[in-house]
């Protein structure tokens, strides 16, 4: 099987300060949040797609899709976890209790407030999950990434043609992944905040799928002015 | 839903551009599965239209002929995963007596707005014709050219008296080959004589009765109907000679585009009381009836030797070498695997 979870557990205190999260403002007249589902939700390739939001706004959450797609067994909205981890955990938990884990589930996982992935990512990434176990989306690396441990000098600037940036969705096999984060140890947990990260750490393999520039991620002020530049006719509204 | 459409804006420069799309209870949303790349979006391309023309259309995304997959239909009309063939003509009214693609009111992809160089193009349901999943799918890429032929006969047909022993066809490029392996199908009873310039594609077309370069016709040789599907600086020849050809009262339909006017015969075209009518894009009707012969008719694999060069597209640059490869093709059509 095929599932999906699209995080948007976080409460957008990056985006000034607006009181509504990042991922229920508008963008060409719809939420962050509804562009980005309907790309999962018109893929036939899901099963079943799982939108993780803070407990509050899950039934707002809910009525944001019906009046978008109608009514639909193909889509759940659930209470996120504190972190990044723990929402992840949800889904899993969720498509196990609700559809039990075959060996071959895998799991796509987005953030809410990338809207602006395509249909190659997505499919890309349900491959590439089958196939090797987990994926990554990524894009090469533009700018010189410079280390720094004491952030006042440069401790090092590593060769930039094989650094990439991540992206998001980031995929897994269910049942890999679920193994996996129970085996982290607490000091584990506080410090590996990326299911990718999860997967390389404990020496298993993670594909890499080629991304796209224009799959921002909406977090700041700034962000959202781009986003609207990036929409035909987006900026009049 | 933010849809990324890859438009040209300007001759040889592709871009990802965004739109919202709404999706409504009311139309279909298609993924384009293969494309097929054809001449009017090579001139677009190139930047070989007029520099007016190309300040009105573009930034435009280029491609009308494709064949797509069923992503979520709403309507409930075609299953999930069904291939289809998307109608790039849009009409916008309906008439008794003018044909769809006779609308001067009608919108066409690809020329008058966005071809289907995009990951999702939503549709309504009867701008889409379901197509076997066993047909060819680099040969249903062009089903909308083989459907302009279609119509193109249809109209000969309904124009044109009842003696159709000899029928002659000029051009010798894909719109000719297309129109030749049709004809054997449309009227099997029929000889189908082609015209050409160049003897290296007119080897191609043999299935027709008889293949002539347009300097060494038989002295003896008469048509009793003509179709020219030559176009641009060749039509005005082609079109003498057709004349000088054909029967009295025959028929003769004019396909090939020429940017330029055309002088034609007209003592002879009056002497003979001939018949000239134009034909242009197709319809519905005309679709349903390729996909009917590229489902059933025996003569459909020969239109399998029309795939010239076949790419996959997982990025803008690659479209840029679909376009490059598709200018090399002396005869044949390019064929894009749209992945991107």
């Amino acid at each position: 099987m095929v599932f999906a979870a699209i995080m948007a557990g976080g409460t957008g205190t990056r985006m000034g300060n607006s009181e509504t999260p990042k991922q229920y403002l508008k963008l060409a007249g719809k939420p962050i949040i509804i562009h980005t589902l309907e790309k999962f939700f018109v893929n036939p390739a899901f099963d079943h797609i799982v939108v993780l939001t803070p407990k509050t706004w899950v039934a707002h959450t809910d009525n944001l899709i019906k009046e978008a797609v109608g009514e639909t067994d193909k889509v759940t909205v659930i209470e996120g976890g504190a972190s990044r981890n723990d929402t992840l955990r949800n889904a899993v938990a969720f498509f196990e209790e609700t559809f039990g884990l075959t060996d071959d589930a895998v799991i796509v996982t987005h953030d809410a407030v990338r809207p602006f992935l395509t249909r190659r990512i997505i499919n890309e990434n349900i491959e590439a999950a089958q196939k090797y176990g987990a994926c990554d989306t990524v894009v090469p690396a533009t700018d010189t990434i410079v280390e720094s441990q004491d952030g006042t000098v440069i401790s090092q600037i590593p060769d930039r043609s094989t650094l990439y940036q991540g992206q998001t969705p980031q995929s897994f096999n269910c049942k890999k992944l679920k193994a996996l984060m129970a085996s982290l140890t607490e000091e584990e947990e506080k410090i590996l905040t990326d299911g990718c990260k999860i997967f390389t750490l404990k020496g298993e393999p993670v594909y890499l799928v080629r991304g796209e520039q224009s799959n921002i991620k909406i977090t700041y002020p700034f962000d959202m002015k781009v986003a609207a530049t990036m929409i035909e006719g987006a900026i009049e509204e | 839903m933010i849809n990324e459409i890859y438009q040209l804006t300007a001759p040889r420069y592709i871009e990802g551009t965004f739109e919202d799309l709404t999706l409504t209870r009311s139309r279909v949303l298609i993924r384009p599965a293969h494309l097929s790349i054809c001449k009017a979006d090579q001139r677009y391309y190139q930047g070989s239209r007029p520099k007016a023309v190309l300040e009105q259309k573009l930034p435009m995304a280029l491609i009308h002929e494709c064949i797509a997959t069923v992503e979520y239909d709403p309507t409930g009309t075609f299953p999930a995963g069904s291939s289809v063939i998307p109608i790039p003509n849009t009409p916008v009214e309906s008439d008794p007596v003018i044909a769809e693609n006779y609308l001067r009111s009608s919108k066409f992809r690809s020329s008058g707005f966005d071809g289907f160089m995009q990951d999702y193009v939503l549709m309504d349901p009867e701008r889409l014709v379901a197509i076997d999943g066993g047909v060819n799918t680099n040969v249903a890429a062009f089903t909308e050219l083989i459907s302009v032929c279609m119509h193109v006969l249809t109209r000969m047909d309904r124009i044109a008296h009842a003696r159709r022993d000899r029928i002659g066809v000029w051009g010798d490029g894909n719109l000719g080959f297309i129109t030749s392996v049709l004809l054997k199908s449309f009227w099997p009873d029929t000889d189908v004589f082609v015209f050409g310039r160049n003897y290296d594609k007119l080897s191609w077309f043999s299935f027709a009765d008889g293949r002539f370069q347009v300097d060494d016709v038989p002295k003896d040789l008469t048509l009793n109907h003509c179709i020219e599907c030559v176009g641009g600086a060749g039509a005005e020849n082609a079109i003498e000679q057709m004349i000088a050809l054909i029967e009295p009262e025959g028929t003769m339909a004019l396909t090939g585009v020429s940017e330029n006017n055309v002088p034609i015969n007209t003592r002879m075209v009056l002497e003979k009381g001939l018949r000239l009518f134009g034909s242009s894009r197709s319809g519905r009707a005309d679709f349903e009836k390729t996909v009917a012969f590229l489902e059933q008719d025996p003569n459909a694999h020969y239109l399998q030797n029309l795939v010239g060069a076949e790419t996959v597209i997982r990025s803008i640059p690659d479209i840029h070498e679909a376009f490059n490869a598709d200018l090399a093709l002396r005869i044949g059509k390019t064929v894009l695997h749209w992945e991107l």
